[in-house]
């Protein structure tokens, strides 16, 4: 008995451990996240190959890129914003960033896998998870400045803004020539082909899922004609 | 070299992580200020128009019901006027209002004539019937399409048929007559056609002549042409060109549209003597973005000078369903009048509808509908005013609909002429008045907070701001707030601060000192041990 309780302790211990090692992974990928969007070249190129970055991080960084863009629509001062609140969706705004973000990431890893991208699925998602962060490193603190802003200082707030986004587009563009190891002209071209790539899965989709209805609807047309029959 | 149990949450975490991440997500998801379901179906009939009779646009061009900003007050027609113990000749096709002092002149154009209507004793009673002028070759009017009266009861008539505009006194003796110009830039092909005129104090004649676009037709005092006023100016887009030229046969090109700017629709010249003119020939996708200018105020060069201060152009409705173009689609102003405070009034031929706006180009109220009750209508043509009242013509019912604004309306009016006049603290007074019967109404949250503003309190004027979405105004509050904030709070933002670089200090300091007695220990013991 005793032994068993010793070895449900360690096993125990090894557990704490290990969760211990867990948060301090976790903590040092996501601290990591401030190395890779200020030396993005080196960064995104240790973040796969390197295994610096990991997806818990990543996920976290998906998942704050959507609160700040809810509350970015919601909590901006209305000087700076055109958000029509009693009209707004929490959940559509997220859909609508997920989504489009989830099938990019995916047409980017179909055509890549097909030019001899390095990077796997996992490493295009952890890589354009860690790109999104100076979306929320600028654009939450931004929210609440706002609120302490005038509408002549508008155009600070706006400088703000595109700061932002170029460095994330910027990131972007760097992560995934470190991912697959392109250069940068092959890099620009399946930026445009991962569009193309994501404009037909979005097809496919549609046409998958209105197949879908129609068959789903043809049985239970005829199970509603059968019920009719044989009653 | 890696831990042990470094790889291990790779194999394990990723699901667990991503259950909690949803779950985080989905509580900060109740958290947030729930998603408004506000759907403002609820004041919109299926046509996509107001159920309520009168309604104005919020900030984000929702339909808001509004408090009746008039009323019908009478109705005129043959009837009331007795034109069928007259001659028994019924209104027909009528198709101009003018309306000078007491006078209210019906262009009855299918009779070729002229009423003269006068309000006396509380009603309207016909005066006298102008069917010709005396003392010239044509005495007889042939189709007339508009009539102005001028300062001194001088008349003038846009003789259609006859192909002149002719001007008589208030006995009707003819005075002079305006004529097809013989000057080169006029076709001489084309017939004279002038379908609306207007006269300056000084005489000057503004007719809007059919078939002609150069803009409006512009006379001397004296009868003598001088010109166009107020041309559209045409304005080609660059793919437009490009595909005309190069892109399109010759036989498509002269089969399609060619650019030519459009013909006015009607006119109205103001006590200042600027011409309001509107127009209903444009194209849907220019309208929102203000590149149609449906409704214009034009000055003596001819430019456009109406003043828009809104979030949307003064298009009258701002949403519209495709449809039969009998009822559906945008606003066509066919005839525009303009209050002594500067507020006009658009009426649209399309709905039957009447919009006011402000001297800043917002929406004040709309209201109005087809149909065959009292004030609605079947086809409207022709709008006028004597104080605050209005009156609307239609052309196949042949009547004539007065309006009188509700106490609502004037309670609008009153409050911005009191503006107009600086007196803020007795506009603000009435605009909460309004707020009473409308709180959805933005102007009066903006005239509110404009009067608390001055007096100094802008936490309580930036919510008004707020309410009626004024950022600049917002703006200049919210700095003067956050300037009277800081110097209130001054001493604590600094202890803030020195707090914020102190404790750190501290903090740093304590730990060297920490640092440097261990290093002090180890020292000794190795100086012990050495």
């Amino acid at each position: 008995m005793s032994k068993t309780k010793s070895a449900k302790q360690t096993d125990k211990a090894v557990k704490s451990e290990k969760r211990k090692a867990w948060w301090a992974e976790y903590k040092r990928s996501m601290r990591y996240a401030l190395h890779v969007i200020t030396h993005p070249f080196d960064g995104f190129w240790d973040l796969t190959h390197e295994h610096r970055g990991t997806l818990a991080a990543a996920h976290t960084f998906l998942i704050l890129f959507l609160i700040t863009r809810v509350l970015k629509l919601l909590c901006t001062n209305f000087q700076f914003i055109n958000a029509p609140v009693q009209h707004i969706n929490v959940f559509e705004e997220m859909g609508s960033l997920l989504l489009p973000f989830l099938i990019l990431c995916l047409a980017n890893w179909a055509m890549t896998t097909l030019f001899d991208g390095k990077g796997r699925f996992k490493d295009i998602y952890m890589a354009m998870c860690y790109a999104l962060v100076p979306y929320v490193l600028i654009q939450l603190p931004m929210v609440l400045i706002s609120n302490a802003l005038t509408f002549e200082e508008a155009s600070l707030h706006s400088v703000m803004l595109a700061i932002s986004v170029i460095w994330c587009v910027f990131l972007v563009f760097v992560a995934l020539m470190e991912v697959h190891d392109y250069s940068p002209g092959k890099t620009l071209v399946f930026l445009v082909v991962t569009v193309v790539g994501a404009c037909i899965i979005i097809f496919l989709l549609l046409v998958f899922f209105s197949l879908l209805s129609d068959a789903f609807g043809f049985f239970v047309s005829v199970y509603r004609e059968a019920s009719y029959r044989l009653h | 070299m890696r831990h042990e149990t470094d790889f291990d949450y790779r194999r394990e975490n990723p699901v667990k992580v991503v259950k909690r991440a949803l779950a985080a997500l989905c509580c900060l998801m109740l958290l947030l200020p729930a998603a408004a379901l506000a759907d403002d179906s609820f004041n919109l009939n299926r046509d996509g128009f107001s159920t309520s009779y009168t309604y104005g646009y919020d900030y984000w061009g929702d339909v808001q019901e509004s408090p009746d900003a008039y009323r019908v007050a009478t109705v005129i027609d043959s009837i009331t006027l007795g034109l069928e113990s007259l001659d028994n000749k019924l209104m027909a096709k009528p198709q101009s209002l003018f309306m000078r002092n007491d006078d209210l002149y019906i262009v009855d154009t299918g009779n070729s004539r002229i009423l003269q209507v006068r309000f006396e004793g509380h009603k309207y009673s016909l005066y006298r019937v102008i069917s010709g002028v005396n003392g010239c070759d044509v005495t007889a009017f042939s189709s007339p399409y508009d009539v102005f009266v001028d300062e001194q009861d001088n008349i003038y008539v846009a003789d259609y048929g006859n192909q002149r505009v002719v001007m008589m006194d208030k006995d009707l003796n003819w005075i002079k007559e305006f004529v097809k110009p013989t000057d080169a830039t006029f076709d001489q092909n084309l017939d004279f056609l002038p379908k609306k005129i207007v006269v300056d104090v000084a005489g000057r004649l503004y007719a809007m002549v059919q078939n002609v676009n150069k803009g409006l037709v512009k006379y001397e005092a004296d009868g003598t042409f001088t010109g166009y006023i107020g041309a559209n100016q045409v304005t080609v887009s660059m793919t437009d060109y490009i595909w005309k030229k190069y892109f399109q046969t010759q036989a498509q090109r002269d089969a399609s549209a060619s650019f030519v700017p459009t013909e006015y629709e009607n006119v109205y010249i103001d006590k200042e003597g600027f011409i309001y003119a509107t127009t209903t020939t444009f194209s849907e996708y220019d309208l929102k973005w203000d590149n149609a200018k449906p409704i214009r105020r034009l000055n003596g060069l001819g430019n456009d000078i109406l003043i828009k201060n809104d979030r949307y152009p003064p298009i009258g409705d701002l949403d519209w369903l495709e449809g039969d173009s009998t009822y559906y689609g945008p606003s066509r102003m066919t005839d525009i009048t303009v209050f002594d405070n500067d507020i006009y009034i658009a009426l649209d031929r399309v709905r039957g509808r009447l919009f006011g706006y402000d001297n800043q180009g917002v929406m004040l109220w709309a209201f109005g509908t087809r149909g065959n009750i009292e004030g609605a209508f079947t086809s409207v043509i022709s709008i006028e005013h004597r104080g605050f009242d209005l009156f609307v013509l239609d052309q196949m019912e042949n009547s004539v609909t007065v309006f009188t604004p509700t106490e609502y309306g004037l309670k609008i009016y009153d409050a911005i002429e009191k503006y107009q006049d600086g007196k803020y603290d007795e506009s603000a007074a009435i605009w909460q008045d309004v707020l009473k019967q409308n709180a959805n109404y933005p102007l009066a949250f903006r005239g509110i907070g404009r009067a608390v503003m001055r007096q100094d309190k802008y936490q309580e004027a930036m919510e008004y701001f707020k309410m009626a979405h004024d950022r600049e105004n917002y703006g200049r509050a919210f700095k003067l707030y956050r300037k009277e904030w800081i110097e209130k709070n001054i001493w604590w933002i600094f202890l803030g601060i020195a707090v914020l670089l102190v404790v750190p200090l501290v903090l740093g300091k304590r730990k060297r000192m920490q640092w440097e007695v261990i290093m002090h220990e180890q020292n000794k013991v190795r100086k012990a041990n050495g």
